[in-house]
């Protein structure tokens, strides 16, 4: 058994290898040229730069958030990221076929082909690559039913209006310190609008890679979904296998007008480390979205197998009436990792209901812990929340933890807890290695088992790719 | 079939199986009898390959290869099936899922194509008829939930699928009311075959009525203390285990 065990630790992460291209990249280090620089070369309005200055000046007087999260690192050399870095070749496209072919190469290799007639059926997809976003395709199909679907530069410049209304309108600019260092520099991300009542007939989809050494990735995703509108998301990332970390510090917002749905699916594989703990993306997120219509509905789910660090608490602020949040989340640390990850549910509206289902993995040395905030306000009359949070635990040096936070203020309301902590026995493993399943299958069999419940959730090609992200991750965390 | 040549095994240091020599050919249905703590369950664990167990001396051939020296799943693939006597849970998992992976692994194993979850279904359905169980059971979670009665019929109904040559049944009787032994023991019976052996552990005679053995071993303190046919068993149900034994804690023999 320990042979085979042997030989699955020593298997590679699988997206970890470099596109050798051309970049156009400033020099690393943060200062208002630097902002001014990346606001310039992306041509923006006064308003943004302006913007962007203010969510800087006030991240310089604020302090890198240590001490509440379950989490260590060394301090984050802010003075040596490069804010800003594009694929040279990168030119304003005609089309997708015009893309250079080393990207599409880049994109073919992860699986994510970018030409349209080869693409999974129903998925529309934003590529991110470094700091740029290199392609967007089924756009001019979503565009005959009024859908805007984006680079955030592109909207910038095309939907100003409707950038300038809800850029840091869920996600303030001075929210907290990464929040604020991304309103800085961010430099793409996906923007999406959804016209009243319609429906999207597909998934849309962006996929973040970073390539370039050295860089950060602060990309930042606006989505709006007016009045009885409906949208289903997902978001995927990879990156290099390389010995130092790279920071990720993404912002993502979400408005649900009345009677609008929004779901979010993340699949997060940024590359974690080598097993001593040697490499690996920071990844600190600030994902929230605002019911701000009567019966709306915003739903996160979230599949973390990947990053160093993992510190992310996608959020739902209740607001209006009968609207509805929930969380799904499968964490997955292995190796060295860390994640500090879970959700705030705040109710402010009546009738508010929502749902938190968190599933958390630790094997091998890494630290898991999930942390939650569910807060009725006074108004929030007959509000209600279901927590549940279940760990596994694979062996014997790793670690799980729960803090979940209450504070509720109305009487009429209901909040129910539940936890529990497994360990993966070896019983399990036996068994059905008895009936001719091998070691990785095996726990992998039993973990997806574990995890049913939020994979339920996923779009079903996102499903399939997260119960086999998960048999990858989890190999070699048994012997 | 299966040559066990004074196999001794143990825990952490702890012998437990002291020296077992026991052949099996096809067709033949054994069964070990023995008190609490003689052994059998061990024997049956050893053979399908527990981890927790070490062999220390000794050796057992199966069907011309070294048994010992194969994987758990590689022992399954070769068609050794143990039926467990505490059947684990897997919550999530579909016993739909979960059988036709196996089914599949054991497949791949011989070379053949897997199945598609269509075909799959029409497998299943003879199959449940062993066990006298409706589709139903396929889409709860694997013996999540399950009564103990439910569990050991998911066993029998695993073996049915699998069709194993070496089939192994560790205390299938135990925690059974009269009738889901009934039917559990009917679909064992439907398994045998000339080219399928069955060993068959129990602390209680009450299964041999059932499932009527070839060959009876009485295991006491890790060896086989005495072998017979099936009128072996009759006689330990009257005169317990001391008979064998020598005097020795009360085990309710008979009861």
């Amino acid at each position: 058994m320990s042979s085979s065990v042997e030989a699955l630790v020593n298997r590679e992460y699988q997206h970890g290898f470099v596109t050798d291209i051309e970049a156009d990249s400033l020099p690393p280090g943060l200062s208002e040229d630097v902002i001014r620089h990346i606001s310039a070369k992306k041509g923006e309005p006064e308003w943004l730069l302006e913007w962007r200055l203010k969510g800087y000046r006030a991240w310089q007087k604020m302090e890198e958030p240590h001490g509440w999260a379950n989490i260590s690192y060394p301090p984050i050399k802010y003075d040596e990221i490069v804010y800003y870095s594009a694929p040279r070749t990168l030119k304003p496209l005609g089309s997708l076929d015009e893309l250079d072919p080393k990207l599409k190469a880049t994109y073919d290799k992860l699986g994510i082909p970018l030409t349209e007639q080869k693409l999974l059926a129903g998925v529309a997809v934003d590529a991110i690559f470094d700091s740029v976003s290199v392609g967007t395709t089924y756009k001019a199909h979503l565009a005959e039913m009024g859908i805007i679907f984006c680079s955030f530069s592109e909207a910038v410049k095309e939907h100003p209006e409707l950038v300038r209304k809800y850029l840091g309108s869920v996600v303030p600019i001075t929210d907290n310190f990464f929040a604020s260092l991304n309103a800085a520099v961010f430099t793409d991300g996906s923007f999406v609008y959804i016209p009243k009542g319609v429906k999207c007939p597909l998934d849309l989809s962006t996929y973040f890679r970073i390539n370039q050494a050295g860089t950060g990735q602060f990309e930042r995703t606006l989505i709006i979904a007016d009045e009885g509108a409906s949208v289903s998301y997902l978001e995927g990332c990879t990156a290099p296998r390389r010995d130092e970390n790279q920071l990720h510090a993404a912002v993502v917002e979400l408005v649900a007008l009345q009677d609008a749905s929004i779901k979010y699916s993340t699949v997060q594989n940024w590359y974690a480390g080598d097993e001593n703990g040697l490499g690996g993306i920071f990844n600190f997120v600030t994902k929230r979205g605002k019911c701000a219509g009567a019966r709306s509905k915003i739903s996160w789910t979230q599949v973390e197998t990947g990053s160093a660090i993992t510190w992310k608490y996608p959020s739902v602020l209740l607001q209006g009436d009968d609207s509805v949040g929930e969380f799904y989340s499968v964490a997955v640390v292995n190796g060295r990792q860390q994640a500090d990850t879970g959700t705030k549910m705040i109710h402010l509206g009546k009738r508010t209901r929502s749902v938190i289902i968190s599933k958390g993995i630790s094997a091998g040395r890494g630290n898991n812990s999930y942390r939650g905030l569910v807060k009725v306000l006074p108004k929030a009359d007959g509000a209600r929340n279901y927590t549940q949070c279940d760990s596994m635990l694979i062996g014997n040096r790793c670690g799980a933890h729960t803090f979940p936070y209450l504070d509720v203020q109305n009487r009429t309301s209901a909040v129910e807890h539940e936890a529990s902590t497994s360990k993966i026995g070896e019983d399990q493993i036996f068994y059905l290695k008895q009936r001719g399943l091998n070691t990785e299958q095996a726990i992998s069999m039993v973990v997806n088992g574990f995890c049913k419940e939020v994979f339920k959730e996923l779009p079903m090609e996102f499903a399939v790719e997260a119960q086999k992200l998960l048999g990858v991750s989890l190999e070699g965390s048994v012997g | 079939m299966l040559e066990i040549n004074n196999l001794h095994a143990g825990v952490e240091g702890k012998d437990i199986l002291k020296g077992i020599t026991l052949t099996v050919k096809p067709g033949e249905v054994h069964a070990i009898m023995g008190p609490n703590g003689s052994g059998k369950s061990t024997l049956a664990q050893v053979l399908a390959g527990h981890p927790v167990y070490q062999v220390t001396e000794g050796t057992v051939r199966y069907n011309g290869a070294d048994l010992l020296d194969l994987e758990p799943e590689e022992r399954a693939q070769a068609g050794v099936f143990l039926a467990f006597q505490y059947p684990v849970e897997i919550p999530g998992v579909t016993n739909a899922y979960f059988l036709r992976t196996a089914y599949n692994e054991l497949r791949k194993a011989r070379g053949e194509e897997e199945v598609d979850p269509m075909d799959f279904l029409d497998i299943i359905e003879a199959k449940l008829k062993v066990v006298q169980w409706g589709p139903e059971i396929m889409s709860r979670a694997v013996n999540h939930g399950f009564s103990g009665g439910e569990k050991k019929r998911n066993e029998i109904l695993q073996m049915a699928v699998l069709e194993p040559r070496l089939c192994i049944l560790d205390e299938t009787d135990s925690g059974l009311d009269i009738d889901a032994l009934k039917i559990v023991a009917a679909g064992v019976n439907a398994l045998r075959s000339p080219d399928r052996a069955m060993i068959v552990v129990t602390h209680y005679q009450r299964l041999l009525e059932f499932i009527v053995p070839d060959v009876v071993h009485v295991l006491v303190d890790g060896k086989i203390a005495k072998s017979g046919g099936k009128e072996l068993a009759l006689e330990l149900e009257a005169r317990g285990y001391e008979w064998i034994a020598g005097p020795m804690e009360p085990v309710g023999a008979g009861s």
